[in-house]
């Protein structure tokens, strides 16, 4: 079934400098349980994807549709991550992994609490309850802020360059932590990236955008065999995959200027 | 001991102004009645304690009771400003012009509406403190970041959920400097009011021992109202780490 489908659509801002068509006939779809990157250079128009999917801006033309239904302005069906963890420092992490299901799922702050905290196991959070955001390091508060993502109870993640701002150790070590966790809970997860090794480890599909006005340019399945681990890093299969996504987004292309 | 040695160098300044004021009323041209050392102060503030006292409670009343005001009022309108552009660019002229009213002209005239009891006293520390704990309040709503604001729109929450949970929490760092600003104005506007007409308080009291001269007495209630204010100012960081635990944490170590 598919999950997530965006037909045709188009979205442009009123700049300062006359109409910005940031997107252009974009169309994807994702479906249910499948882990889907969109990977494009930066300022293609990612986040006014996210903004769209969050319900935040509304297209100009084409439709959304989740799950069939069209896409009501105003209705928040999926859980979006941002890309700096945006933890609140005066919540413990207990308390931010709360907020998700007290705010989006709607639940009573006990009955929140409850839930974050059956949640933190999986995260391997549970002995940080009671620990302040400042106390943690960037791996732990991008998972406590994945956590809060997962608490919101909805089934479709939205994840925004989710481990762009750590250093490369520790985003490999948590690239290879959401494969693991992802392999038991199997989430429909979008994940918004710019890094090729990431989208290529841990992906079903990946859409690649081009600039703007963007559209897609590729579209490619990735069957790596999962569990992927860090040897599937090492599979020649890999080293294909990154250089095909690498050639869709024109890196290391000679330019005509 | 640690904590003796933080306050020291604040001890050792005040010993060498008070050895500097003791020698020059003592030797200096304007003489011990006119300019009183502060052994006389200190004896004759002594002498006259129950007075003092007396007259030292009314004016903390006044200046709790002025604050317990001036953050009603400062809280409420900070979310109505917070909420409305058109509300705030409306009505904030008409703020920042309240506070250039000269207090000295403001008192007397205060008194003759209000009379001598205690509206006139609580209305004038409003008026003076509301100002910075608005300006705390709104900048730091203003420090929200956009990402927060996102987060919680994606997550649904309306306006007043996203107040409550985010921007007033956000707000709270900016909010207690103003506080700070503010208390250190509270009791000299307290004692403008009560100098302009009251039947008891710090600011009459200073006035009638003026009148007769007396100012070692004067000069004995001038070191209450310091004193008062250290005690609030004080007080704010107490309240702060009560309300916001975390902060002072963050801040000691780095993160």
């Amino acid at each position: 079934m598919k999950r997530i489908e965006l037909e045709r659509v188009s979205k442009s801002f009123d700049g300062r400098e006359g109409k910005l068509e940031v997107l252009s006939d974009l169309s994807l779809s994702v479906e249910l349980g499948e882990f889907v990157s969109i990977l494009g250079p930066s300022g293609c128009g990612k986040s006014t994807l996210l903004s769209l999917l969050t319900g935040i801006e509304a297209a100009d033309t084409g439709t959304l549709r989740a799950g069939g239904q069209p896409l009501a302005a105003g209705r928040q069906p999926f859980a979006w991550m941002p890309q700096n963890d945006v933890l609140f420092p005066w919540r413990t992490v207990l308390g931010n992994v709360a907020l998700g299901a007290e705010v989006a799922g709607g639940l009573s702050r006990e009955a929140a609490r409850a839930r974050a905290l059956e949640l933190l196991p999986t995260f391997g959070l549970e002995e940080f309850a009671d620990s302040r955001p400042f106390q943690l390091s960037g791996g732990m508060r991008q998972r406590a802020a994945l956590a809060r993502t997962v608490a919101q109870g909805h089934d479709v993640l939205l994840l925004d360059e989710p481990f762009g701002a750590l250093d490369a150790l520790t985003r490999t070590d948590l690239q290879l932590w959401l494969e693991q966790i992802w392999e038991r809970e199997r989430w429909t997860v979008v994940l918004i990236t710019h890094d090729v090794r990431e989208a290529v480890l841990l992906s079903d599909r990946v859409y690649v955008l081009g600039p703007r006005p963007a559209s897609v340019r590729l579209e490619l399945e990735i069957p790596l065999a999962r569990p992927r681990t860090l040897e599937t890093l090492t599979d020649p299969q890999v080293a294909a995959l990154e250089q095909e996504l690498l050639t869709a987004l024109e890196v290391g292309a000679d330019r005509g200027d | 001991m640690r904590q003796l040695g933080r306050v020291f160098p604040a001890l050792l300044v005040i010993a060498l102004l008070l050895i500097a004021w003791q020698l020059y009323s003592t030797l200096g041209a304007l003489g011990n009645e006119l300019l009183p050392a502060p052994s006389r102060v200190a004896s004759a503030g002594w002498a006259d304690r129950s007075s003092l006292w007396d007259n030292l409670l009314p004016t903390v009343r006044e200046v709790l009771l002025g604050f317990a005001l001036s953050l009603s009022f400062a809280f409420s309108l900070s979310i109505l400003l917070d909420r409305s552009q058109a509300v705030r660019r409306a009505l904030m002229p008409v703020l920042i012009g309240s506070q250039t009213l000269p207090i000295i002209v403001l008192a007397p005239l205060v008194v003759i509406w209000f009379g001598f009891g205690l509206t006139p006293k609580i209305l004038l520390v409003a008026l003076v403190t509301f100002f910075p704990l608005l300006v705390g309040l709104l900048e730091g709503y203003a420090s929200t970041t956009r990402d927060a604001m996102t987060l919680m729109e994606t997550m649904g929450a309306g306006w007043w959920k996203t107040w409550r949970l985010l921007r007033l929490p956000s707000a709270l760092p900016s909010f207690f400097t103003g506080l700070r600003i503010s208390v250190t104005y509270a009791v000299v506007a307290a004692i403008f009011a009560e100098y302009a007409g009251a039947e008891l308080g710090l600011g009459i009291y200073m006035q009638s021992a003026k009148n007769s001269f007396r100012t070692d007495l004067v000069l004995a209630a001038v070191v209450l109202c310091a004193l008062l204010t250290l005690a609030l100012y004080a007080l704010t960081f107490a309240l702060q780490r009560l309300v916001m635990p975390w902060y002072a944490q963050s801040r000691e170590r780095p993160s």
